[in-house]
C-alpha cells in the first residue's frame, strides 16, 4: 500500500505530508493576521483611535474631491437617548419641501436623482393603502381635493430586516437606534433592499453628482458623507444633526409643522406626548419590524 | 525514494495536463465552430461587463423598484441545475441501479459548471464586485447565520469544492487505471445528495425569509425549487448525454436515459402541482397579496410586459410533463428532446424572471416599474452561459476519453495498468 | 435585539405616570398632576419668536393713542381695509381680540390683557386641544433642539389670525419615475 499510490504517498523530507500541511497553515495565518489587522474593516464598533486616522482621511479625500473643507464627525450614540419620529397625516400637505432640505443636507446625488424621502399621494375614500399611493403627483397646488399625503422613508425599524439579511454586516443598528451603512463596506449586493418593506433604501446605480456649492460640509462617517457608486444608502435621522442636539432637516423645513423627532426614552418629548394623547399608527405593522417611525393623526 | 515520488507526482500531472490540452485542442469542425462560438459569447459579454463595471449598474434595467433582475434570476435557475445533478446519484445508490451510475460524473461536472456560472452571476450582479472579499472570513466578515446570503455563500461553495474534489479525483484516479479512494469519495458523494437538497432549500429561503416580499414569502417555495430543479438539470443532462453517444465512443443505456426522463415526469408534476396550490392560495383568498401573482399572470392596467411570458412557462411545462409521464412519447426519441428542451425553457422562465420580477412588482410602496433587460443584460448573460457551457464542453473533452479508457497514463510509476471499458463507470462505482 | 425591553419599560412607564398623575382624569377624583409630559406649567410663558408684525404697523397706540374708541360692530373703511376677517367672522369682530383701551394689547375673553407676544393664550381659549399640543411642541412647526431648548413660534407666526386658514402651496418637483436610459451612457436599452 504504501508504495503504490504516488496521490497518497509524501515526497521528501520537506515535503513530508504533515510539514506540508504544516507550512501552508502557517503561511495561511500569517496572511490572515495580516490582511485582518492592517487591511480595511467595517466600521461597526471600530475603536476610537481607527476612527480619527479614518476621518481624517476621509475629510482630504472630500476636499480634494469638491475642493471644500469638510467635517466628519464621529459623534457617538448620546447614552440614555432612543430616537423616534412621528408624522402627522392629518397635517401634511404633500408640499415635498422635506424631500428636498434632505436631498440638501445628507448629499443625495443629484444625477442621478436620489431622494430618501418618497411622498405617497393617497385616496382619502382608501385611506392608507399603499397599492393606491401615487409618488408622482405634480398639481399646481397641494393639497388636492380628495387626497391626503404619506412621506415614507426609512423606518429605522428595531427588528429591522435589511440588517438582518445583510450578508457583509455592512448595516447595522446602532445604540440609540439609527440604522447605518458602512459605505466603504458594502459591497451592492442589494438583499437589504429587497428585505426592506418601506422601499425606503436606495441604491447608487451610476456614479452619483453633487454640485461643489451644494455640498453640505457637515458630515457624519456614518451618515451624510458622499457615497460612491455601486452602494446602498439610506435615511439616518440626520444622524450628524441629531446627535449634536438637533432635528433632523425635515423636520426643520416643514412648513405645517408635520414632523416630530426626539428621544422616546424622555418622558417630556414630543415623542411621548404623541404616544400618550394621540393615536399611532406604523405601516405593515403585520410584519413585526417594529418601526421607530410612527403616524398619527393630531386632529 | 521519497525524492524520487514527489518529483513523479509532478511528472505525472504535467503528463495529465499535457494529454488534456492535446485532447481539447483535437476536435473537428463542429467543436471549433462550437468554441468559436462560444468565444464570441464570452468575448460580447466580457466587453458588456466592462462598460458596466466602468458605468455602474445603471446599464442594467434594474433600479430601486426592481432592484434584482435578469441575473439574479439566472442565477436562481442554475442552482437547480447545480442541485439537479445529484438526482441521478440517489437512483445509483439508494435503488442500486447500474444504468445510472455510468452517467453519475457527467452530472457532477455539469454541477461544478453550473456553480461555476452561479458564481459569475453573482459577481456580476453585485455593485462593488472588487469588494468580493468583504465576504470571506477571516479577511471579511460573514454574517452568519443570521442572513441566508452568507449561508448560500457557504452552502455553494462547498457544494462546488465536494463536487471538484470527487469529480477530478475519479477521473485522474482512471486516467491512471486505478480506482478512486473509497474512504475519500463514497462519504462525499453521499454527502452531496443532502447538499444538492440543501444549496436549493438555502436559495429558496432567501428569497422565502423575505417578508416585505409576498409573493416569495410563501411556504411552498423551497419544495417548489426543489421540483423545478429536479427537471431542469437532468433536461441538459439528457441532450449532453445523446449528443455525446452520438458523437463520442461513449455508452448509456436507453434505459437510463428513460428512467431520467421518467423521474424528471414525477419532478415536474410536483412542480405544477405546487404552482397550482399557490395560484389557488392567491386567487381565492384574493387578498391585496393576489397583485403580484396577477401582475405575473394577467398584468395590471397597462403593464403586462411578462405575461406572455406566464403561460408560455404553463405551457412548456405541461407539454414537457405530457412528453414525460406517457412512456410511448418518452421513448420516442424526438418527443424526448422535445420534451427536454420545454422542460429547460419553461422552468427558465419560470424560475428566472418568472420568480423575480413578480416578487418584486409592484414594489414595496405599490409602484409598479416593468423591468426587461437590457442589451448589457443579456450579453453579459450570454457570456457566462457560455463560460459554463465552455467549461462543461472542456471537462467533457477530457471526461469522456478517460471514461472510455482512451486518454490514460503511458508512464505510471504502476507501470502499463490499462483499465477497459467505462472505467469510470463500473469501477469507480463498484460499492456494492 | 437588546433595545426592545428599554422602549417597553420607557412606553409602560410614561403610561403608568400620566395615569397616575390622572391628565385628562376620567376618574374624577383624582389630584391633578405635576404635569410630567407637558414641558411648561400651564401659565408659564413660552420664549416665542417676535410677533410677525408688518412693516410699521407696531406700536398701534402711534394712532390710536388719541383716537376715539367706536365699539360699534362695522365693517372698517377708513383703515386696515386690507384685513378682511374670515376667522368666525359672524359672531365676532376686531375688537373682541383687540383691546378697545390700549391697541398695543390684546385682550381674553374676561378682559385681562395680553401683550401680542403672548397672543398664544388669546388663541388657546378657543383652540385648547391645538394650544396644549403646541406647548408640549407637538403643534407647529419645530426647530431648535431636541434635547434642549426648543424654539417656538407664535401662533400668528404661521396662521394669520385675520385669515388663519393655509392657502395651498406649490408643490416641489415630483420625483423622476425609475427609466431604462441613462442620460449620457450608451448600452442600455
Amino acid at each position: 500500500m504504501a508504495n503504490d499510490d504516488p496521490v497518497t504517498e509524501g515526497g521528501s523530507r520537506s515535503s513530508h505530508p504533515s510539514r506540508r500541511l504544516f507550512n501552508i497553515a502557517a503561511a495561511g495565518a500569517a496572511a490572515s493576521w495580516v490582511m485582518t489587522s492592517c487591511g480595511p474593516k467595517r466600521l461597526y464598533e471600530a475603536p476610537k483611535a481607527r476612527l480619527q486616522t479614518l476621518i481624517g482621511e476621509l475629510e482630504r479625500k472630500y476636499h480634494d474631491q469638491y475642493g471644500k473643507d469638510v467635517q466628519v464627525s464621529d459623534a457617538d450614540a448620546i447614552p440614555g437617548v432612543q430616537f423616534a419620529y412621528a408624522l402627522d397625516i392629518s397635517r401634511c400637505i404633500g408640499c415635498r419641501r422635506c424631500v428636498y432640505a434632505c436631498v440638501a443636507e445628507n448629499n443625495q446625488s443629484r444625477e442621478p436623482q436620489i431622494q430618501w424621502i418618497r411622498v405617497l399621494q393617497m385616496d382619502k375614500d382608501k385611506g392608507v393603502d399603499l397599492s393606491h399611493a401615487n409618488p408622482y403627483y405634480q398639481p399646481e397646488q397641494v393639497p388636492e381635493e380628495g387626497h391626503f399625503y404619506m412621506p415614507v422613508g426609512c423606518q429605522h425599524c428595531e427588528n429591522s430586516p435589511c440588517t438582518k439579511v445583510c450578508p457583509t454586516g455592512a448595516t447595522w443598528a446602532e445604540k440609540d437606534g439609527i440604522v447605518v451603512i458602512d459605505y466603504d463596506w458594502c459591497i451592492g449586493c442589494r438583499y437589504c433592499m429587497a428585505a426592506c418593506p418601506y422601499g425606503a433604501r436606495h441604491f447608487n446605480w451610476t456614479e452619483p453628482t453633487i454640485p461643489t456649492a451644494e455640498l453640505n460640509p457637515n458630515m457624519h462617517y456614518l451618515g451624510n458623507r458622499p457615497r460612491t457608486k455601486g452602494v446602498v444608502e439610506k435615511c439616518t435621522f440626520c444622524i450628524q444633526r441629531a446627535r449634536a442636539g438637533r432635528y433632523p432637516a425635515c423636520v426643520e423645513v416643514c412648513p405645517v409643522g408635520a414632523r416630530k423627532f426626539g428621544n422616546i426614552l424622555d418622558a417630556s418629548s414630543e415623542i411621548r406626548y404623541i404616544i400618550e394623547h394621540k393615536r399611532i399608527l406604523v405601516l405593515k405593522e403585520e410584519l413585526n419590524t417594529v418601526p421607530r417611525f410612527f403616524y398619527f393623526y393630531a386632529t | 525514494m521519497q525524492h524520487e515520488n514527489s518529483g513523479n507526482i509532478i511528472r505525472l500531472f504535467s503528463g495529465f495536463i499535457r494529454g488534456s490540452l492535446k485532447l481539447i485542442l483535437r476536435g473537428n469542425r463542429a467543436y471549433w465552430l462550437w468554441l468559436a462560438f462560444l468565444g464570441a459569447l464570452i468575448v460580447s459579454g466580457a466587453l458588456a461587463y466592462t462598460a458596466q463595471v466602468r458605468t455602474g449598474l445603471g446599464l442594467t434595467a434594474m433600479r430601486d423598484q426592481v432592484s434584482w433582475g435578469f441575473y439574479i434570476g439566472n442565477f436562481t435557475f442554475l442552482v437547480g441545475v447545480a442541485a439537479a445533478a445529484v438526482v441521478l446519484v440517489i437512483p445509483a445508490y439508494i435503488y442500486d441501479w447500474k444504468p445510472i451510475r455510468e452517467i453519475v460524473i457527467y452530472g457532477e461536472l455539469l454541477a461544478i459548471s453550473a456553480i461555476t456560472m452561479c458564481l459569475m452571476f453573482v459577481l456580476v450582479d453585485i455593485g462593488r464586485p472588487d469588494r468580493f472579499w468583504h465576504l470571506i472570513p477571516p479577511f471579511g466578515h460573514l454574517n452568519f447565520p443570521r442572513s441566508i446570503l452568507a449561508w448560500d455563500v457557504m452552502v455553494l461553495n462547498l457544494y462546488f469544492i465536494v463536487n471538484f474534489v470527487v469529480a477530478t479525483h475519479i477521473l485522474y484516479r482512471a486516467y491512471h487505471g486505478k480506482h478512486y479512494i473509497k474512504k475519500l469519495v463514497v462519504p462525499l458523494v453521499l454527502l452531496s445528495v443532502p447538499m444538492a437538497v440543501g444549496i436549493h432549500t438555502v436559495t429558496a429561503f432567501l428569497y422565502n425569509g423575505l417578508a416585505a416580499r409576498p409573493y416569495w414569502n410563501s411556504s411552498i417555495l423551497a419544495p417548489q425549487f426543489l421540483a423545478s430543479a429536479f427537471c431542469s438539470g437532468p433536461a441538459i443532462l439528457l441532450v449532453v448525454l445523446q449528443l455525446l453517444r452520438r458523437f463520442t465512443r461513449f455508452e448509456i443505456r436507453d434505459a437510463a436515459i428513460w428512467k431520467i426522463a421518467e423521474l424528471m415526469a414525477y419532478a415536474m408534476f410536483l412542480n405544477l402541482f405546487l404552482h397550482g396550490a399557490e395560484a389557488f392560495k392567491e386567487f381565492y383568498s384574493n387578498t391585496q397579496h393576489l397583485l403580484f401573482t396577477r401582475y405575473w399572470y394577467f398584468g395590471i392596467g397597462t403593464h403586462h410586459t411578462l405575461v406572455p411570458y406566464a403561460w408560455s412557462a404553463v405551457g412548456l411545462n405541461l407539454l414537457a410533463f405530457g412528453l414525460f409521464i406517457s412512456p410511448h412519447t418518452r421513448r420516442n426519441w424526438i418527443t424526448l428532446n422535445i420534451g427536454c428542451l420545454a422542460t429547460y425553457a419553461g422552468v427558465y422562465i419560470e424560475k428566472g424572471m418568472g420568480l423575480i420580477i413578480p416578487g418584486l412588482t409592484p414594489d414595496a410602496l405599490g409602484e409598479i416599474y416593468e423591468y426587461y433587460p437590457t442589451m448589457t443584460e443579456l450579453r453579459v448573460a450570454a457570456g457566462i452561459f457560455a463560460v459554463g457551457f465552455l467549461l462543461f464542453t472542456l471537462m467533457l473533452k477530457v471526461a469522456v476519453p478517460i471514461s472510455l479508457g482512451e486518454f490514460h497514463d503511458t508512464e505510471g510509476a504502476e507501470g502499463s495498468a490499462q483499465p477497459r471499458g467505462s472505467a469510470v463507470g463500473e469501477k469507480a462505482y463498484s460499492r456494492a | 435585539m437588546r433595545v426592545k425591553p428599554v422602549l417597553l419599560a420607557g412606553i409602560v412607564l410614561s403610561g403608568v405616570a400620566l395615569m397616575a398623575g390622572g391628565w385628562s382624569e376620567p376618574w374624577g377624583t383624582q389630584t391633578p398632576p405635576a404635569a410630567k409630559s407637558t414641558p411648561k406649567a400651564a401659565d408659564e410663558r413660552v420664549e416665542v419668536a417676535p410677533p410677525p408684525f408688518s412693516e410699521g404697523i407696531y406700536p398701534c397706540s402711534n394712532c390710536h393713542s388719541g383716537m376715539p374708541v367706536d365699539r360699534k360692530r362695522r365693517e372698517l373703511t377708513a383703515m386696515h381695509t386690507d384685513i378682511v376677517l374670515k376667522h368666525d367672522e359672524t359672531h365676532r369682530w376686531c375688537l373682541d381680540c383687540h383691546d378697545a383701551n390700549n391697541r398695543d394689547v390684546l385682550h381674553l375673553a374676561s378682559g385681562e390683557p395680553v401683550p401680542f407676544t403672548e397672543s398664544y393664550r388669546l388663541c388657546g381659549q378657543c383652540h385648547g386641544e391645538k394650544y396644549r399640543d403646541w406647548r408640549a411642541g407637538v403643534h407647529g412647526r419645530r426647530t431648535g433642539n431636541w434635547n434642549g431648548v426648543k424654539g417656538y413660534l407664535l401662533c400668528a407666526s404661521c396662521h394669520n389670525p385675520h385669515q388663519p386658514r393655509f392657502h395651498a402651496l406649490t408643490p416641489k418637483p415630483a420625483p423622476r419615475p425609475p427609466s431604462r436610459n441613462i442620460p449620457g451612457a450608451k448600452g442600455s436599452l
